[in-house]
Order: C-alpha cells, then sequence, then structure tokens
C-alpha cells in the first residue's frame, strides 16, 4: 500500500514538474517564436551578469514581477469568489492531466508500473469533467470582479464553452467507438496496430474528421487566440481585466497549462501517445522484415520520449495557429461550432459506426 | 452634379474558400515555412555563417542605430569661429522667427571692433521647440544649425530640457547633458 502511494507520488511529482517547467518556458517559446515568424528577434534584453542566453531569463523576470507587484482587489467585488476564481482555473487545468499516460507499462523492480498518474477506466470523461470544471473560473471571475468588461468576458467565455464543450464530446465519440475504451492507457495500446504492417493505426489515419473537429474545439477551449473571445484584448480586455499580480499570472498559467493539456490529449487519442511506429515490446519490426532487438528499459525510453517530443511538436503547431490566424467575430464563432462542427461531428459517429459494423 | 456611385465588386468565395480549411493551411503554410527559414538563418548566424542573410528586420536599438538622412532636423548647435568662440551675432533673427518662442539672448559687446555683437548668454527651450528648423533658415550667419543627429531627447524634468550656450557649442555625445539624476541634483 505504502509502497504503490510512493510510486503515485513519484509518478505524479514528475507529471506537474514536466507540465509547470513547460508552461514556465512557454512564455519564452511564446514571445520567441512568434518573433522568429515575424522577422523579429524577440525578447532579449533581461540579462544576469551580462549573459542572456537568447531571453531564457524573462520568464524569470515575469515570475518576480508578477509576485511583487500589488494583488489589487477592486472595491465592490466579491472577494472570496474574486481570489476562487483564478485558483478554479490553474487547479482543474492541472488535474486534468493526471489521467494522460506518458509511458508504456515499465517492469522495474519485480512490478508493474503504468506510466500514468491516476490509472481511470473513464480516464477521457474524467479529463472532460475537468475541462468543463475550469470554465468555472472564467465565469466566477467575470461575476465577482464588478466590472461590466470582466462580466461580458464571463459571459462570453460561458456560452463559448457550451458551444465548444459539446462538438469536443461528440468529435471523440468515434475514437472512443474505434478503440472500444474510455481509458486513455487502452487507447494508446489499441494504436500499436499497424495497418498491414505498414501505417500505425494511429487516431489520425483512422479518425481524421475527428481528430481535425477535436482540435478545433479543444483549441477553443484553450480560450487563445483565434477564439480568444472571452478574453478579446482589443475590445473588452477580458475576464481578467481586474486581476493584477499573481492572480493573472494564474489565469495566465492556465492558458498555456491547457494548451499543454490539449497537445496531450490530442497525441494520446490521435497521434498514438507513447507509441513509436514499428516499435514493439521487443524491438523494432521493420514492416521490410528485420527485427532491431532492444531491451525493456531502452523501449520505454524511446516511447516516452516519443511521448515528450509529439507533445512538444504539438505546442508548436498551436502557437503556430496562434500567431497566424485572426481571432473570430462572435457571431462566426456561434455559427461554426452549432452549424458547421456539430452536425460533421454527429455525421462523423453516424459515418463511424456504419463502417465498423459493415467491418465487422 | 449628382454624386458619382462606385460599386465595388465583393470578390466571391469559392467552395474552398468558404470552408475555411485550405486556405487556414495555407496561412499556416506560409508562417511556418517563414519560422522555420528563419530559424534555419538564425542558427547560421550563431555560427559565424551567412551573415548576408537577414533573419529580422528589427534594429537593435541602443546596440544599432538606423543610419539618418543628413537633412534631418536634430538637435541643435551654435557653429563656432575659428577661435571658438560663437559665430552669432546677436541679430535676434532666429529669437524673433521662432514659432514656439523658445529661445532666448542676451546680446553683449563683442571684444572684436570689427563684429558688432555676441551673445552674453544663449539659452534654448527644447521643451517648447517644434523642430521647424526656422531659427536655422533665418540665421544670416549660419550661425545655429541642426545638424548634430541627435535625437535622443529625454530628460527627468522641464529644467533639464533648457539648453544653455556652453551646451549649445558643444553638444553632450550621449544625447543630453545628465545634470540630474530622477530629478535629484547630482
Ligand atoms: S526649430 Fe523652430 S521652434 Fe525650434 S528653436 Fe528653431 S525656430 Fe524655434
Ligand atoms: S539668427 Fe543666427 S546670428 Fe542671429 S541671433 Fe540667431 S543664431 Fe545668432
Amino acid at each position: 500500500m505504502l509502497e504503490q502511494l510512493a510510486i503515485k507520488t513519484a509518478l505524479s511529482v514528475i507529471m506537474v514538474a514536466f507540465v509547470m517547467s513547460i508552461a514556465g518556458l512557454l512564455t519564452w517559446v511564446e514571445r520567441k517564436q512568434s518573433a522568429v515568424m515575424q522577422d523579429r528577434v524577440g525578447a532579449n534584453r533581461a540579462s544576469i551578469f551580462g549573459f542572456r542566453i537568447l531571453g531564457l531569463f524573462h520568464p524569470i523576470a515575469d515570475v518576480i514581477k508578477m509576485v511583487m507587484k500589488e494583488d489589487f482587489t477592486p472595491s465592490g467585488a466579491q472577494r472570496f469568489l474574486f481570489t476562487l476564481a483564478p485558483v478554479v482555473s490553474v487547479t482543474f487545468a492541472i488535474a486534468a492531466v493526471a489521467a494522460i499516460p506518458f509511458g508504456p507499462e515499465l517492469q522495474a523492480f519485480g512490478r508493474t508500473i503504468s506510466l500514468q498518474v491516476a490509472q481511470l477506466d473513464i480516464g477521457l470523461l474524467y479529463i472532460f469533467a475537468m475541462m468543463s470544471l475550469g470554465v468555472y473560473g472564467v465565469i466566477l471571475a467575470g461575476i465577482s470582479s464588478n466590472n461590466n468588461y470582466a462580466f461580458l468576458g464571463g459571459l462570453r467565455g460561458a456560452s463559448q464553452m457550451l458551444s465548444y464543450e459539446i462538438t469536443l464530446g461528440v468529435a471523440i465519440l468515434g475514437a472512443v467507438m474505434v478503440y472500444s475504451t474510455l481509458d486513455l492507457q487502452g487507447m494508446v495500446m489499441a494504436q500499436g496496430k499497424h495497418l498491414w504492417g505498414l501505417i500505425p493505426m494511429w487516431g489520425i489515419i483512422v479518425q481524421p474528421v475527428g481528430a481535425l473537429l477535436f482540435m478545433t474545439a479543444a483549441l477553443a477551449e484553450t480560450k487563445r487566440i483565434p477564439f480568444d473571445l472571452p478574453e478579446g484584448e482589443s475590445e473588452i480586455v477580458g475576464y481578467f481585466v481586474e486581476y493584477s499580480g499573481m492572480k493573472f499570472g494564474m489565469f495566465f498559467m492556465t492558458d498555456f497549462i491547457e494548451t499543454i493539456l490539449v497537445a496531450m490529449i490530442m497525441t494520446t487519442v490521435f497521434f498514438g501517445g507513447w507509441q513509436v511506429p514499428w516499435l514493439f515490446a521487443d524491438g523494432i519490426h521493420w514492416p521490410w522484415g528485420g527485427v532491431v532487438a532492444m531491451s525493456h528499459g531502452v523501449v520505454v525510453g524511446l516511447q516516452v520520449l516519443s511521448f515528450v517530443f509529439k507533445v512538444v511538436a504539438f505546442i508548436w503547431f498551436f502557437m503556430i495557429i496562434r500567431w497566424t490566424l485572426p481571432r473570430f467575430r462572435y457571431d462566426q464563432l456561434m455559427r461554426l461550432g452549432w452549424k458547421y462542427m456539430f452536425p460533421v461531428s454527429l455525421a462523423n459517429i453516424v459515418i463511424t459506426g456504419l463502417v465498423l459494423v459493415l467491418i465487422g | 452634379m449628382p454624386a458619382k456611385t462606385v460599386t465595388v465588386q465583393r470578390p466571391e468565395l469559392n467552395f474552398w474558400e468558404k470552408i475555411y480549411l485550405p486556405e487556414i493551411f495555407r496561412g499556416l503554410w506560409i508562417t511556418a515555412s517563414k519560422f522555420w527559414r528563419n530559424i534555419f538563418v538564425h542558427t547560421a548566424h550563431r555560427l559565424g555563417l551567412m551573415k548576408s542573410v537577414e533573419a529580422a528586420v528589427t534594429i537593435q536599438y541602443p546596440e544599432e542605430m538606423r543610419p539618418t538622412s543628413p537633412r534631418l532636423r536634430t538637435r541643435h548647435r551654435l557653429t563656432q569661429r575659428e577661435d571658438g568662440s560663437p559665430r552669432c551675432v546677436s541679430c535676434m533673427m532666429c529669437e524673433t522667427v521662432c514659432p514656439a518662442h523658445c529661445i532666448y539672448i542676451v546680446a553683449g559687446e563683442h571684444p572684436d571692433p570689427n563684429v558688432e555683437k555676441a551673445p552674453k548668454s544663449f539659452v534654448l527651450d527644447l521643451g517648447k521647440c517644434v523642430y521647424c528648423g526656422f531659427c536655422v533658415e533665418a540665421c544670416p550667419e549660419d550661425a545655429i544649425r541642426m545638424d548634430t543627429q541627435i535625437h535622443t531627447i529625454a530628460a527627468y524634468s522641464r529644467e533639464e530640457m533648457i539648453l544653455d550656450m556652453q551646451e549649445l557649442l558643444n553638444p553632450s555625445p550621449g544625447g543630453m547633458p545628465q545634470k540630474t539624476f530622477y530629478g535629484k541634483k547630482s
């Protein structure tokens, strides 16, 4: 029992450390990547003893700034809810990561350890529950700030989440039908098969439409451009307009953590999770014959690395999207959500079901 | 005459443009290829290669300055005679023409009997100056010019924006004379 607890604690520490360090780094990545895309140099001024190392000290400077700034509560705000809102946002975003498997079952010290913090049979539902709860942070911030702009931001957040949550759930149902499991580790295992021994049976191959719909809806969940209506910098500043100091920092981190979370879900459900093409438990089986034998440790290491690599690639892709597309107008967003994405995701389920029945 | 109406044809979107996706991917392709190209060139720069190819169009300001045109109206200076005294003869032309009334000259006797007058004090308030260049045009002696190429004109107080004759004759290289720091006399 105690041993179990120790293992789980170690796993969750690894996961939280991974997510938080990537989230911290993302403030730097966002600046630098956007700069490189736009023919600029990006933040490079923060220096310690004259060392700048590509502006990597900027996240540290940010944290110092956030902590030192005055933590202001506007008059007329509901103090308790006002303080609760960022905590709700950030907590549920981090909690959702628990169900993501970042590696296969590791055989070590005479026991089998599934590299996943929470082994839930309903992992996917758990993640959706956490993501939906995170929206309460936005809504609470909007209500409790005693500011009309924040209120508008909260309203927009609520309606946007409503429109996209449904598509989010329905889009992934196709994948659930194909793998016939809600357990994320099981899903990744199911993606280890190969079509004609050549093409890995990843979710993107069997569910391309579902993957696209899910990605769009999930990006809407992260509240970043092009779906940043609750924030809407240029018009209403958004639900966190009254926040300052570390409370604002928490909202800021939430967006990044959700980006990581969405990248992880995309990886896990549609891009084979920790699977490496042609890599099986005993080594690489080339499709043209021939086997490269590998020990268990090397295989697991490679698979964890592949998971990290895929997540990082997705984050990069989401950043490219964020710095390329302009914001949707409110009516366009609603139209896209209800009139296009929702019916298409329903059709996706029907077609998936038909095909599954026909194949047998 | 009735106003002429111009009918602007709105571009018709075809099917592929209407469903957004191909267009979105085209946009992403442009930005992503820009990203990889620039990353490649930045890395090459770090290794000391491909210096002639630019990866960023920005100028790293305090270290790098944008070259300014010689006709740009920058901070004023007073030109000098061979002996270092100002060429100005206190004719008050510039003070009169200045639309901002920011030049204050006190005329005095010049030791050389061939020169009628010389400024005892010549004060220019940059806080009021509108950089019109009229003073330069009005001067009959080519005594005031705006060619120092200094445009980092900033100070912590209004007093510091006022330049005296000494400063006008020998402009400080840093842009503005550092008289005070954060409003305190140093
Ligand atoms: S530039 Fe114009 S405003 Fe400035 S001192 Fe000369 S005449 Fe006056
Ligand atoms: S116009 Fe020229 S000579 Fe006359 S006062 Fe001004 S600077 Fe001196």
